[in-house]
């Protein structure tokens, strides 16, 4: 090849400069690529929408003969039980929904690096200045930040349009809808809320690592591998040991944060009266958590790791 | 600092050897032309350069090691891996939005000028583009990008020739500016041949020719022979022979053009026709248990 000498660079500056650019616009690699996976993966906020209307719906039309019920209730002696029958319904709708976008949250991440090899745009994606930890930082966000937030926004939506509908109801029934406030403090329940969406997020961060480490790692069938070898080792334990100690772990990660995170009264009503219930001190010094970040992040390495060597499928 | 600068790379895929040894050096301003035949070893090479593959040996890209700085190289690098790797779900708008995002050296108002020369919508999806048009808008988006090298691995495969001519047109008129290097490989070389300044030939793992085009216009000479001459002309060892429409077409390297326009008429041979020459001599040579063709180390 023939030689010549070097021109002087077109810009000078300091290719040192890491994170910041040395040229042009300051550039935000994690903020953009979480909306990359937003713009990618609607159903991130499609579900939860989808969802909310649903249950929009089915409470207008349980609405009805709601006055009755409440004279009912209001007769109750007991205010625990008074309580409870009120709250049902507004916890049901929460519970569904955190259910839902848990859901969500496992079929985006087993997608969330294989579909990038699958449709070869990893190619593209590896074209431009964005390293590997950053593009898997931005994936887990979505279920450790971004799906929690918009269950509590859905819930936070839904619960207003039912105490509006509800309200309503009441008032045209002659009932006064304070009844409703009297039993069911709104603000108190969103907080708890909050922080429930939040110790669940932790404690399930191993689960969408793990999820995220073999959709980088499988050609085909995520879903498969990420299952089958639990079910494998229980299969085993049972047979080998007629032990199932492993199925009791697996359901200790699934569950397993809310005896740390609130202190529940026991007995058949297991609810959160007071702000008093909720336990972060125990929860945050609870094993289980922390071996289970550690494995989330160990999980999360290997996934960046992975990724620097995964061109498409 | 040369562009790209790689001593003894290698890369074995189990007992295939993708890269036998490749020393390559491009220098700032060129535009290099990689030929060869399929799984020659083109792509590995790129993907080595371009951060996506390990290798052994020595390779330099920029003055960085593409393996382990390869977001640090992106800023100064782009690449076009072949035409269909953008995304399918994206908007036009979100990919601008993005790759503006990101990086730190795209320059949106360059793209949307690029854009509006096409057809294509900002709304549109990349799904519901044709493929000639996702060519334009993966080049409009690459062009705008301040880069230092542009790698381009067969970027116009599957596009109809208008789309071919016209990448090539604007990669030229409104990209190149003689300080940036751009690497390219294609099957369809007869429409670069204008617009490389080096061209290098890659078989097996291993370069069988690099030359500048200045050398390859001085090195080879194509003759159509007049039918008494061809005797004569075959002492004169060409490096390949062929027919064409009963008279003899022969190439040969390294031989006096005065000596040759008396055999009949010359001419600079296309780079099909050299790759032809070598690729076969290659496979003659192979017989006899040796490959020093051209300039191969």
């Amino acid at each position: 090849m023939t030689a010549q000498p070097n021109p002087p660079p077109l810009f000078s500056g300091n290719p040192e400069v890491s994170g910041l650019a040395y040229y042009g616009a300051p550039t935000r690699p994690l903020y953009w690529s979480v909306w990359r996976e937003l713009w990618e993966n609607r159903s991130i906020y499609v579900a939860p929408l989808i969802v909310a209307a649903v249950q929009v719906i089915a409470l207008a039309i349980s609405t009805i003969g709601l006055a009755e019920r409440r004279r009912a209730v209001l007769l109750l002696d007991d205010p625990v039980k008074q309580r409870a029958a009120i709250e049902a319904p507004y916890d049901m709708a929460a519970m569904m929904m955190i259910f839902v976008v848990f859901i969500v949250g496992v079929f985006y991440c087993l997608d969330a690096l294989h579909g990038e090899r699958r449709d070869r745009s990893i190619l593209f994606w590896k074209s431009l200045p964005v390293s590997d930890l950053t593009t898997v930082l931005s994936k887990i966000t979505i279920p450790l930040v971004i799906l929690p937030l918009i269950a509590f926004a859905s819930i936070v939506c839904v619960q207003v349009i039912m105490l509006l509908m509800s309200s309503i109801n009441l008032l045209m029934h002659g009932v006064s809808p304070a009844t409703t406030f009297a039993h069911f403090p709104v603000f108190q329940n969103w907080l708890v809320m909050l922080y429930g969406l939040i110790a669940i997020a932790l404690w399930h961060a191993p689960i969408y690592g793990w999820l995220m480490l073999v959709s980088g790692w499988a050609r085909r069938a995520t879903f498969l591998w990420a299952v089958l070898p639990f079910v494998a080792i229980q299969i085993l334990e049972k047979i080998a040991f007629g032990t199932s100690y492993f199925a009791k772990m697996l359901q200790h990660r699934l569950m397993g944060f809310a005896p740390h995170a609130f202190g529940f009264h026991g007995g058949d009503h297991p609810t959160i009266d007071s702000l008093a219930q909720l336990t972060p001190g125990r929860y945050l010094s609870s094993p289980g958590l922390w071996i289970g970040l550690l494995a989330a992040a160990a999980f999360l390495f290997a996934a960046v790791r992975l990724r620097r060597y995964r061109g498409p499928l | 600092m040369a562009t790209i600068e790689a001593r003894g790379l290698r890369k074995d895929f189990g007992t295939t050897i993708a890269l036998d040894g490749v020393d390559l050096r491009v220098e700032e301003g060129r535009i290099l032309g990689l030929i060869g035949p399929n799984g020659a070893g083109k792509t590995t090479a790129l993907n080595a350069i371009l951060g996506l593959t390990p290798y052994q040996g020595k390779l330099e890209v920029l003055g960085r090691d593409p393996w382990t700085a390869r977001e640090q190289l992106m800023r100064d690098v782009s690449f076009i891996a072949d035409v269909a790797v953008l995304p399918r779900w994206i908007r036009v708008s979100q990919l601008l939005d993005y790759v503006a995002g990101v990086h730190p050296r795209f320059d949106r108002a360059k793209a949307e000028g690029f854009l509006a020369k096409t057809t294509i919508k900002r709304a549109s999806k990349v799904s519901q583009l044709s493929k000639g048009m996702v060519a334009q808008l993966h080049l409009a988006l690459v062009m705008a990008i301040d880069a230092k090298l542009l790698v381009l691995d067969e970027p116009t495969l599957g596009l109809d020739i208008l789309y071919r001519k016209q990448f090539y047109d604007s990669l030229l008129n409104d990209y190149f500016d003689g300080k940036r290097t751009i690497v390219v490989t294609t099957h369809q070389v007869e429409e670069i041949q204008d617009v490389l300044t080096d061209l290098m030939f890659i078989d097996r793992g291993r370069i069988v020719l690099e030359c500048s085009m200045e050398e390859f216009e001085a090195r080879y000479a194509e003759v159509m022979l007049h039918p008494d001459h061809v005797a004569g002309a075959r002492s004169l060892k060409p490096m390949h022979e062929r027919q064409v429409f009963g008279r003899s077409v022969m190439l040969f390297e390294n031989v006096d053009r005065g000596q040759l326009a008396a055999l009949g008429e010359v001419r600079t041979p296309s780079i099909a026709d050299l790759f032809v020459a070598v690729m076969t001599k290659d496979e003659k040579s192979d017989v006899s248990g040796q490959r020093s063709i051209g300039g191969a180390k």
